[in-house]
């Protein structure tokens, strides 16, 4: 049997808005994946206890508070610090075009922003996931 | 049937046939609503004088006010606030200058979670979706030089709407203003918070106090407060169809005023200051609809649920705010004619106070120049449209009547399910609101990528290579620490004996379920106690909200 792909849906930091989050993580439901969605308020630590525990290929993050620059990369730290060196990080929300080059730095996969279609997060996991 | 209505129904079906061959020829457009034409007929059953009657009049579908925007517009409040006090301060006064009638503050998502800017969660969020405020020092520098008798000022804070109202009281206070003087709005509706927009604190049950609790102190110290505006905004926000706005919103509504009679107020001492929030979305004819049935209904609640006498009580006086979620990264200045139509049926339906989206705010929060065209929009529908000069004038359209009716009906639909459910609370405890706003949310996207509905600039009429916007606003990230080092000078100089005092004689208070919190609060913010404590103090008592997620 094909091993399924399976996604934690999160939402790091204080911010409410989730329908985003949770458009996409039915979306990617959808498409046939494992998903898992964390809920609001989660703090980096959470969020990469989680990729851990549930033993995720993707960790897909969304914010709409402006606290990206922030949370995004720490993210991505201690995901790395826990030997998950081949999850693939995404993130999205109301991120400003200027703000992504330095989240790619970081190591966010890539940043889809306000209007992006759902295949395209669907296509961009499944053309870049490492199973 | 009448004779004219049969005449009518003759002429119909002539009308119809006709349509059918022409249609079979030259098919209309796709995924269009079904009925194409409203006719006397849709109307036949609604009675003028019970169901639409005269502005001011019960059931109010027509508006609130006898003259409406006839005696003076609706209040231009432009919601705004980022960075420090300072800054949201500068905004503030520039807003005044140019013409806004009313103040709107935007709070930073720790203070609307009840953390200090120091607090470890804190990090990354301080003074970006709004103004960070600690303390009472915060709130004096917020409102430095602007007159708070003079001003209206809505402040967008729910869970922890007791301690911000209480240090506007307090500053008014030193400014000498008498809060019995005090004119303004808190937001304070927890309910939609669990069910749309996310910043809840405490479980429902001592958050519902808190609620009454602010009921009961306003109506007999700051009466000309509004004490909460349910807000269906952030229901369709997230998602929702404009029926299950009202419905759910009003739903809401019913819980509250359940909850203040339990607590032994009387209907009519707190029912008069109750407000409500809508979106307007971008279905312009559609949100007119909406507007008037949403009065109709909570007057129709207020008299035959609850048994209201007073006719302050039965009118849904309402603020409402263009749909951020309609704006789109793409082409931002096409935001700007979405904005207009939003207007439109904002005033159409009737608003007591508006506030317009500005057209970078799917990318970042606006520049001053993209608020003041947002600003400027309300003015040109205001001044130059004509649409604000007869009361009410969509009534009588045979589909806008129609309309009214039906998403009347469809919302109580809803409100008896709900109602069967044992309430809002409940039917939020079994996250059956938040799935049915998720189905929603769902939908209108898959709509969007099958293309059966069209959003300009991003599913249909595309601009290859398109510059990204320049001159976004940024927050400065040293604002944060800032922030911190503000507070933690403000902390080595106040009484710390006293707040301790404070803060102890409010835990008592917590745990006391007869004891109305708001005069502890006051004293607790007056000593300059922080947000975070005074809430943490609560978090003690109450605890905290665990939501559970049902994709």
């Amino acid at each position: 049997m094909e091993k399924k792909i399976r996604v934690l849906v999160a939402k790091p930091g204080l911010d409410g808005h989730d329908r985003g989050a949770k458009v996409v993580a039915r979306a990617l439901r959808d498409a046939g994946f494992e998903v898992i969605y964390t809920g609001l308020r989660q703090t980096p630590e959470q969020i990469a206890e989680a990729a851990l525990q549930e033993d995720v290929n993707v960790v897909a993050m969304s914010i709409l508070s402006g606290a990206h620059g922030h949370l995004f990369p720490k993210v991505v730290k201690l995901v790395r610090e826990k030997g998950m060196d081949d999850v693939l990080i995404i993130g999205g929300g109301v991120i400003p075009e200027t703000d992504i080059p330095a989240l790619k730095e970081a190591g966010i996969a890539e940043v889809f922003t306000p209007g992006t279609p759902t295949t395209d997060v669907v296509k961009f996991i499944k053309e870049h996931v490492k199973l | 049937m009448s004779t004219e209505h049969e005449k009518i129904q003759a002429e119909l079906a002539k009308y119809q046939a006709s349509v059918e061959k022409a249609v079979a020829r030259f098919p209309e457009r796709p995924h269009l609503p079904e009925q194409r034409l409203y006719t006397p007929l849709d109307v036949k059953d609604t009675d003028y004088a019970d169901e639409i009657s005269f502005p001011g009049v019960y059931p109010y579908t027509r508006g609130v006010q006898p003259t409406m925007y006839r005696g003076r517009f609706w209040t231009m409040r432009m919601y705004a606030g980022f960075s420090t006090a300072e800054e949201s301060n500068k905004r503030y006064r520039m807003l005044i200058e140019n013409g806004a009638t009313g103040l709107s503050c935007a709070f930073d998502l720790p203070t609307q979670i009840g953390y200090d800017s120091d607090d470890p969660i804190s990090e990354g969020e301080v003074g970006k979706v709004g103004v960070a405020i600690d303390s009472l020092a915060d709130m004096e520098v917020l409102f430095d030089k602007i007159d708070l008798g003079k001003v209206s000022t809505s402040m967008t804070i729910n869970a922890p709407a007791s301690v911000l109202l209480a240090m506007y009281i307090a500053v008014a206070e030193k400014q000498g203003v008498p809060a019995d003087q005090l004119r303004g709005t808190i937001q304070n509706d927890i309910l939609k918070e669990y069910a749309a927009r996310g910043t809840y604190i405490f479980p429902p049950r001592p958050s519902m106090r808190l609620i009454t609790n602010i009921f009961e102190y306003c109506s007999k110290n700051v009466p000309k407060w509004n004490t909460i505006s349910i807000s269906g905004y952030h229901i369709r926000e997230a998602g929702s169809t404009a029926a299950q706005e009202i419905a759910f919103t009003i739903a809401d509504g019913i819980a509250y005023c359940e909850a203040a009679i339990k607590a032994g107020l009387h209907i009519d001492d707190f029912a008069g200051r109750l407000s409500f929030f809508w979106n307007a979305h971008n279905n312009v004819l559609e949100e007119v609809a909406k507007f008037r049935a949403s009065r109709r209904i909570w007057a129709k609640v207020m008299k035959e649920r609850f048994h209201a006498e007073k006719d302050k009580s039965m009118k849904l006086r309402f603020h409402t705010q263009t749909a951020g979620s309609m704006l789109t990264a793409q082409q931002p200045n096409n935001n700007i004619v979405r904005v207009a139509l939003q207007t439109a049926a904002a005033v159409m339906g009737g608003t007591q106070s508006l506030h317009t989206n500005s057209r970078d705010e799917a990318l970042a929060l606006p520049t001053q120049e993209s608020v003041t065209i947002a600003l400027r929009t309300q003015q040109i529908v205001a001044y130059e449209s004509g649409l604000a000069d007869v009361i009410d004038p969509l009534a009588g359209s045979y589909y806008v009547e129609a309309m009214t009716n039906k998403l009347e009906a469809e919302a109580w639909d809803y409100i008896k399910k709900i109602d069967d459910m044992g309430g809002a609370v409940a039917a939020i405890e079994k996250g059956y609101i938040q799935k049915e706003i998720q189905d929603s949310a769902y939908k209108w996207q898959m709509d969007v990528e099958s293309g059966a509905r069209v959003i300009v600039g991003v599913n249909k009429f595309q601009m290859e290579n398109e510059e990204p916007p320049k001159d976004l606003l940024k927050v400065d990230e040293a604002v944060g620490k800032r922030q911190v080092a503000k507070l933690h000078e403000m902390k080595a100089k106040r009484d710390n004996a006293a707040v301790e005092a404070a803060l102890k004689d409010l835990k008592a208070a917590c745990e006391d379920e007869n004891e109305n919190l708001m005069p502890h609060i006051l004293a607790a913010v007056k000593t300059y106690a922080t947000l975070g404590e005074i809430c943490n103090v609560m978090r003690s008592v109450f605890g905290e909200y665990e939501a559970h997620v049902n994709l």
